[in-house]
């Protein structure tokens, strides 16, 4: 009686949510909700000293766009910028995410060895290589769903903060909320998590690696380590034939530490060909997935699962005695 | 039936020989005590059946290869190593769903029982427990799977009583039957000797003494001997001699009975003394 691959691969990652819960889903939830707070809190301060002074600067130049029946291209605008509004809310909890999945991988293959509690999971009939892979998909499948569900969450509550805050001046933008997409923002967004996985690999791998080898301090082999290599080819430099180090810095100390910042690809120099005519559409599926046609990215891959591998062989056979 | 067999086992720490070479079987429906002192290699050969350490030499548990097997050797090998390494984080009842859902040979109905007769709640939290606690948490789980071999290191460290005597209870009665085999390694020897079924004796990486408990009994002996014989006695060269109310208390291996029979009363010796005559002069 064998238990099923799958089944098993979702109790290991059940299991990681268990651990942790907090970075997972507290504190996606707990950002939007000091986001929303935030804006809150400025809505109203923007009230309270517009009364004081007898202007509405908060909403005055706006209103009047919607005193009259809107255009085809202001329906656009206007659900463009709704869209806008969600992206951005899901973009502050991405930048959270970024930093909860990097100290998760860094701590999955060390914590239970500082506890000792991997006596407890390596007693049980559970493979190496599931147990590794359960963290990354926990880490770079899980925890970003969670995030993109909060973010735009967060963002569709903004919308109707700022729609309450207009209809107390009496102004109706109830009817506006039809034009934004959320659920297009959605899938635009969850859409982006297996590209996110991808060029995530790098940084995923490397950090794991480091969580199964070190015997302490796990951030800093993973940190000083690549610091030093990049510290010595800056004196190979300055001494020989210059090979420069931007590329170092850029291609491989950047992705093995910093690709699990969701759209950290978009910042690599791979969307020349974009035209730029609507920012949005950086974010539509198709163009987020033209990263793939870069070698970089496939580098990347490769480096990631080679890193991933080592990883495994280390939390099979290191013996901490 | 063998459930181990090594032979050859060696295993090195940079200048230390954490295994020398040791050669031992242990065979179905025994409880085997391995005992040794403090880094003489218990938890070394333990790790090495478990598959947790690479070593030299060879070593079949179950028939299978723990270095190349171990995914497979673990859904018949249990083990308890040392008291609380159940992750702090863990609640009872998602311990009870992930040990059921990824565990072949779990019965949930069993721990259900077992953790019944604790004061343990579902939602309770290993990091709210004590270590009798958690304990009892860890051997309602293990328990519950019908595992043929169970590896216990050092189970009760740091236990009070109560909880010790409940642990290998526990073990005798609701889990150890013809088909199952358990190595049990502790430095509370006087708590384990009664349940016993054979004793190592390991010292130095090296197994220095392996029988079961009759052979024991036979072949050791504990005489009592009063001033006068003393001499006698100690020309049959004991092992070990101490003093008590000015008689001397002689321990004798492989002695002829009647020989022994002449000099005063015989008494079976306990492990704890056949352990400290035998490991005499370790630590100097």
């Amino acid at each position: 009686m064998k238990t099923p691959a799958l089944n098993e691969m979702y109790w290991l990652v059940k299991r990681e949510f268990w651990e942790h819960r907090g970075g997972f889903l507290w504190a996606p939830v707990i950002t939007g909700g000091v986001f929303l707070l935030l804006n809150l809190m400025g809505i109203i301060a923007g009230e309270v000293i517009g009364a004081q002074h007898g202007v509405h600067f908060l909403f005055s130049d706006r209103i009047h766009i919607l005193d009259h029946a809107l255009s085809a291209d202001e329906v656009a605008r206007a659900g463009a910028l709704m869209d806008m509004v969600m992206y951005s809310t899901s973009f502050i909890i991405s930048i959270v995410l970024g930093f909860v999945v990097f100290f998760y991988c860094l701590g999955a293959l060390y914590d239970d060895r500082r506890d000792r509690s991997l006596l407890f999971w390596k007693s049980l009939p559970l493979s190496d290589s599931a147990t590794v892979l359960s963290k990354v998909v926990a880490g770079t499948l899980l925890a970003p769903v969670i995030a993109v569900v909060c973010g735009v969450v967060t963002g569709i509550a903004m919308l109707l903060l700022f729609v309450v805050a207009l209809s107390f001046h009496g102004v109706g933008a109830w009817h506006l909320l039809a034009y934004a997409h959320p659920f297009r923002v959605i899938a635009n967004l969850i859409g982006t998590i297996p590209l996110y996985a991808l060029w995530a690999l790098p940084a995923t791998g490397w950090l794991l690696l480091c969580s199964a080898w070190a015997r302490s301090k796990p951030f800093l082999w993973a940190a000083v380590l690549p610091a030093a290599v990049g510290a010595m080819l800056s004196w190979f430099n300055l001494i020989g034939p210059r090979v420069g180090t931007g590329w170092y810095w850029s291609d491989v100390c950047g992705r093995i530490l910093l690709s699990v910042f969701p759209g950290s690809w978009l910042s690599a120099g791979n969307y020349q060909n974009v035209s730029n005519g609507a920012a949005l559409n950086v974010l539509n599926l198709g163009s987020a997935y033209s990263v793939m046609g870069t070698p970089g990215f496939w580098i990347g891959t490769v480096a990631g699962l080679a890193l991933l591998g080592g990883a495994i062989w280390l939390r099979r056979w290191r013996d901490d005695n | 039936m063998n459930v181990v067999v090594a032979s050859g086992l060696t295993k090195r720490y940079k200048n230390t020989a954490a295994l020398d070479n040791a050669s031992f079987r242990i065979e179905a429906g025994r409880i085997v005590g391995l005992i040794g002192p403090n880094g003489a290699g218990k938890t070394t050969a333990l790790k090495a059946i478990l598959g947790l350490t690479d070593f030299q030499g060879e070593l079949s548990v179950l028939g299978l290869d723990p270095r190349k097997q171990r995914n497979k050797l673990m859904e018949q090998v249990c083990f308890i190593a040392d008291v609380a390494v159940l992750p702090r984080w863990i609640r009872v009842s998602e311990a009870v769903d992930f040990v059921a859902n990824t565990h072949p040979r779990f019965d949930r109905k069993k721990c259900e029982a077992f953790l019944a007769r604790t004061k343990l709640t579902p939602d309770q939290r290993v990091k709210q427990m004590s270590k009798g606690m958690i304990v009892q948490l860890h051997l309602s789980l293990v328990m519950a799977i019908d595992a043929r071999l169970l590896v216990l290191d050092e189970p009760t460290l740091g236990l009070d009583i109560l909880y010790r005597k409940q642990f290998y209870q526990s073990l005798l009665e609701d889990y150890f039957d013809e088909n199952k085999t358990i190595i049990v390694t502790t430095h509370q020897v006087e708590e384990v000797e009664h349940i016993l079924t054979d004793l190592m004796f390991i010292r130095d990486g090296k197994i220095v003494l392996d029988a079961d408990m009759d052979a024991v009994g036979e072949r050791f002996a504990e005489v009592m001997v009063g001033a006068d014989k003393a001499a006698a006695a100690r020309a049959l060269k004991p092992l070990d001699e101490r003093q008590v109310f000015g008689k001397s208390i002689f321990l004798f291996d492989g002695v002829n009975r009647a020989q022994l029979e002449a000099l005063g009363e015989i008494r079976r010796p306990s492990v704890s003394d056949l352990f400290v005559a035998t490991m005499k002069g370790t630590y100097a």
